[in-house]
């Protein structure tokens, strides 16, 4: 088993915690596993996420 | 059988509800099933008329005379019959669980004006703690007499309950309630004639639902409600238009609902902005007792609208029985109820 330290960190959009492994790099992308927002590790002294951006959908409009 | 499970009966047992509580309660570690009543079908094995139960239990109807001297009797015969018998089952019985539209209602001249017919046993009324978990938990470890509220009322207070409890609501609350074919019961009526149903959308209540009566009472808001019937067997869907006292953003309102149902064993609060199911939808509960609950804020932060779904036959009816059963017993609340629902279905 890897040493793999993991942090918590606060989800921008819900609030929600959201666990990230320290082996996570600048500018990937991790979901928030209560609201499912797609998140980008902006910073990672301190560790800080920012909604990632979105891909609109075409729900037929 | 364990000598030390609990005896329990249903009283009506051959209709959707009665089927569901039957196919619970044979799974459940606890009870044992000591009778289910039909007056129609007295005699036959429960299979005949429930045929997912075949194989699964020896046990036949029998007709429902002399019902006494169980620890438990789950009433899910049709409003009439229920209120003919309740009196009789409250008072030979230890413990009375209905899952009819009998006793949900505390005032006569309420239950006269959404049921259009006096009640029979008014003085019964009032008497029954209501049988939702998520409200009365305390009042049912001791209850005799439970009544479980309707299906759309459980979904409706659930989606609801975050803002009334913190009298955020200013103004009307409109409801639209969608519900799958089994809601309307068993009985082979005109209306459930696959021609007649299939591919219907049909708003069957378009003001002045039955079940908007219990909403009101249960949660002090004045709430409007149009029930439609949908494509479907099974599932319950409500959504809440709630106008808000004060402007609330989308994390403020996502807390009040963790901070409701954090401890709830079969609430999920469901508001995801990816994936398929980014809010409640039963396709998912089908069979089984959780109530999924979220929401979507307006961008001025004036309104909610907030959505609930479960299986009615489920969480909606018999489930919600069951958990009732485990609080009054001092059981674990999931006994026989874990089971997620079914997908893909």
């Amino acid at each position: 088993m890897s040493d793999v330290g993991v942090s918590e960190v606060r989800c921008p959009a819900c609030e929600g915690d959201v666990e990230i492994d320290s082996s996570t790099r600048q500018f990937e992308i991790v979901e928030c596993p209560d609201c499912r927002s797609e998140l980008e590790v902006i910073g990672l002294s301190p560790m800080t996420l920012a909604l990632a951006p979105e891909v609109d959908e075409d729900w037929g409009e | 059988m364990a000598a030390d499970r609990l005896r329990v009966a249903v009283f009506g047992a051959s209709g959707y509800v009665g089927g569901e509580l039957l196919r619970l309660l044979l799974g459940h570690p606890q009870v044992e099933i000591a009778a289910a009543t039909s007056t129609r079908y007295a005699g036959r094995p429960v299979g005949t008329v429930h045929p997912n139960l075949r194989g699964l239990t020896g046990l036949r109807f029998r007709s429902p005379e002399e019902m006494g001297g169980f620890d438990v009797v789950f009433l899910a015969a049709e409003l009439q019959t229920a209120i003919k018998v309740g009196a009789d089952l409250a008072k030979r019985n230890e413990c009375l669980i209905d899952l009819s539209p009998a006793y949900r209602l505390r005032d006569p001249a309420v239950f006269e004006r959404y049921y259009g017919t006096a009640h029979t046993a008014p003085e019964l009324l009032g008497s029954f703690v209501s049988g939702h978990p998520e409200d009365n938990r305390a009042a049912l470890r001791t209850a005799r007499l439970v009544s479980v509220p309707g299906c759309m009322v459980i979904a409706t207070l659930i989606a609801l309950r975050p803002f009334a409890a913190d009298d955020l609501v200013d103004g009307d609350v409109i409801v639209d309630c969608r519900i799958g074919s089994s809601g309307s019961g068993a009985a082979a009526e005109r209306l459930n004639l696959h021609a007649e149903r299939s591919g219907a959308l049909r708003v069957f209540a378009p003001h002045g639902h039955r079940h908007e009566a219990e909403v009101c009472q249960a949660s002090g808001l004045a709430v409007r409600m149009t029930a439609t019937g949908v494509e479907a067997v099974r599932g319950a869907q409500v959504v809440c238009h709630v106008p808000l006292r004060r402007p609330l953003s989308e994390v403020e309102i996502r807390r009040l609902y963790r901070d409701a149902y954090a401890d709830e064993p079969f609430v999920r609060v469901i508001a995801q902005r990816r994936g398929l199911y980014r809010l409640p939808e039963p396709k998912i509960l089908i069979g089984s007792n959780f109530c999924d609950v979220g929401f979507s804020v307006t961008p001025d932060g004036r309104r909610v609208v907030a959505v609930a779904a479960l299986d009615n036959l489920m969480k909606g009816s018999a489930g919600t029985g069951v958990q009732c059963l485990n609080i009054r017993m001092g059981w674990p609340e999931r006994l026989g109820l874990a089971f997620a629902g079914l997908h893909p279905i």
